[in-house]
């Protein structure tokens, strides 16, 4: 459990910002200036704030009021910064071992060997740092921090300098960070697909304030929220269960919404397993009709809930789909001459292929290796970041 | 014509000591100094900074006088520390040695100081993250980082004492044996009939060693930047 309250002033910004979370893995996600660094280097540390109430687990770190300040070297609070800094004159090896050498040998927690493993950074470990790729930079930063024993793990937009392929490589390990270690991550970020696949709890920001924080699926689904978030990206997400393969297609079957969602293949997994969808609002459709001769294969029928308040010439909806929630992006067009108004009942259409293709190589390489852990599966066909999928930590 | 007599002889061996001491017992509080200059936000910042690069500017014999006011047998500090200390500076090496090192202080001062500039503070952040308190995050990175800047400094003010002479001979005069230094040699047979072949030789010892020490802090900057590579 940690419980933030902060106001603090950066020349003309002001920081005032309060939530608490007891998440896995809490987002700060708002948009660049929103106050996300300054808030995570406070509760970090790196700025000595005008006024704070900070702890985490009970054990108070700041508290101006009572001229409270730990000093960041007596924190142990980890911190991945975006762009690494790992010691240019020591190797991969030191640098690990850097914070484990100054935590007492009791408190140690992770063993340095379990780290490497989990991380797949063990053929890098005589290497110095200018010699790593972005992500190979990363997971050791990331190991770095976890060595040194943290209470809280701090994410500083830890993807945003990687390219596409590095994220891709780098996203699995950050999903599987959680469930190995239990270390609670406070995971910066402005991209919806990485925080859909990550992050269990949410605290949205904008200008120097928090706007909402709940369950990440809950934020997700709330039409309001929508300029405060990514707009392109805007989609709900949902959890789903694998209900079976279909090996002659390639498909692989989830229930969602007491119906079925088809998807493209995902390896590596047994039915009954638990995945989260991230299905981004421009990729729905909606018809008033069960529609006929449509290639589509998801037809989901739903309700429409709410109608958003339109941006130019784009509505974004709310559906109720069997109790859980869809959100579509339409035109404001097709709403006025399909006449939809809350209540209205609809069939919401999904591509399956526009979960995306990209990601499914990885994981019939997956499928072939002995590495049993989950590889998630993109929800989306962009070339951006957008992965939607990943598999419920649990059975991972 | 290469056998040294026993007065040049003694001429070189002085001069590598002098610059020696003048050199490394200056580093500790020239380190501290660049320190402060980087990284200080005080009072008097612009006053200290003016005094630190004072003896780039000033004429070497005008600073030679002043030290001769200050640490002479009957200035205020000679005085002092000859009393309570027994250590005495006027017409000794250890003058000479003195005079070598403010002379050389600016040159060490601005090449760790421009080297502290451009550490990154962040990666002294992330140390501290890591557990390490303040004099850990100085040794095991700031320092480290530093060190071709400190090696540089060390370099230039060793080379400025080896050459150093106009307040050397005002300071401490220019006694063969005690003060009479490379340069001052070099002077003294320039100034006596037949000095010349002299004054040849140790003019060729002055430029050996002092490409010498050139060629030494190449060779250390190459191996400290391979090591470090150019990260960011």
């Amino acid at each position: 459990m940690i419980q933030v309250e902060v106001q603090h002033r950066l020349g003309s910004f002001d920081l005032t910002a309060k939530f608490a979370s007891d998440g896995r893995v809490t987002a700060l996600f708002g948009r660049s200036g929103s106050g996300k660094t300054s808030l995570v280097n406070i509760i970090g540390g790196l700025i000595r704030p005008n006024h704070a109430h900070i702890s985490l687990e009970g054990k108070v770190i700041v508290d101006t009021d009572q001229r409270l300040f730990v000093p960041k070297h007596r924190r142990r609070v980890g911190y991945v910064f975006q762009e690494g800094r790992l010691f240019p004159h020591l190797t991969v090896r030191q640098n690990l071992l850097y914070g484990w050498w100054f935590t007492t040998a009791t408190k140690r927690r992770d063993q340095p060997a379990q780290i490497v493993e989990l991380l797949g950074i063990g053929h890098l470990l005589d290497r110095r740092p200018r010699s790593l790729s972005g992500g190979e930079k990363q997971r050791v930063a990331i190991g770095r921090a976890l060595l040194a024993t943290p209470r809280l793990l701090l994410m500083d937009e830890p993807l945003a300098s990687l390219d596409d392929a590095r994220k891709a490589e780098i996203l699995p390990y950050l999903e599987r960070l959680y469930d190995e270690t239990k270390v609670p991550i406070i995971y910066v970020s402005h991209s919806v697909p990485e925080v859909a696949r990550l992050a269990s709890t949410m605290v949205v920001m904008a200008d120097g304030r928090v706007v909402a924080t709940g369950p990440t699926a809950d934020i997700m689904a709330r039409l309001d929220l929508i300029p405060f978030t990514n707009l392109v990206e805007t989609g709900a997400v949902l959890d789903a269960k694998i209900l079976k393969h279909d090996e002659q297609f390639g498909l692989t079957v989830l229930s969602l919404c007491g119906g079925r969602l088809w998807v493209p293949r995902l390896s590596g997994r047994i039915p009954g397993t638990k995945v989260r969808v991230h299905i981004r609002a421009r990729d729905v459709m909606l018809s008033t009709r069960p529609p006929e001769g449509l290639s589509a294969l998801n037809v989901l029928p739903a309700v429409v809930a709410e109608l958003g308040q339109p941006h130019g010439p784009i509505v974004d909806l709310r559906l109720d789909c069997s109790g859980q929630t869809i959100l579509a992006r339409l035109t404001q067009r097709s709403v006025e001459s399909l006449g939809l108004s809350e209540g209205a009942p609809v069939y919401a259409v999904i591509k399956t292929v526009g979960f995306d293709r990209e990601t499914l190589g990885a994981t019939s390489r997956q499928a072939n290796g002995a590495d049993t852990a989950a590889i998630p599966i993109e929800g989306s066909v962009t070339t951006s970041s957008g992965h939607g999928w990943t598999s419920c930590p649990e059975l991972a | 014509m290469f056998t040294l007599t026993p007065e040049e002889q003694a001429a070189v061996e002085l001069s590598l000591r002098v610059s020696l001491w003048a050199t490394v017992t200056s580093l500790p509080a020239g380190l501290f100094v660049a320190m402060l200059l980087s990284r200080g936000k005080f009072w008097g910042k612009s006053v200290l900074n003016g005094i630190v690069f004072l003896p780039l500017v000033l004429p070497p014999v005008v600073t030679g006088y002043v030290l001769l006011l200050l640490f002479g047998r009957r200035g205020p500090l000679g005085a002092l520390l000859a009393n309570n200390f027994g250590i005495v500076f006027a017409f000794r090496w250890t003058g000479a040695a003195l005079a070598c090192a403010v002379m050389g202080f600016p040159l060490l001062v601005r090449a760790m100081q421009l080297s502290i500039d451009s550490v990154d503070r962040g990666l002294e952040d992330a140390a501290g993250t890591l557990g390490a308190n303040p004099v850990w995050v100085f040794l095991t990175v700031t320092l480290p980082l530093i060190l071709p800047g400190i090696i540089a400094g060390m370099i230039l003010s060793f080379a400025r004492a080896m050459g150093e002479f106009g307040a050397t001979i005002t300071f401490v005069s220019n006694i063969p044996g005690e003060t009479q230094t490379l340069p001052s040699a070099i002077y003294t047979f320039t100034q006596v009939p037949g000095g010349d072949i002299a004054a040849f030789r140790l003019t060729v010892i002055a430029i050996a060693v002092s490409m010498f020490a050139l060629l030494i802090s190449e060779a250390i900057g190459y191996v400290v930047g391979r090591r470090m590579g150019v990260e960011r």
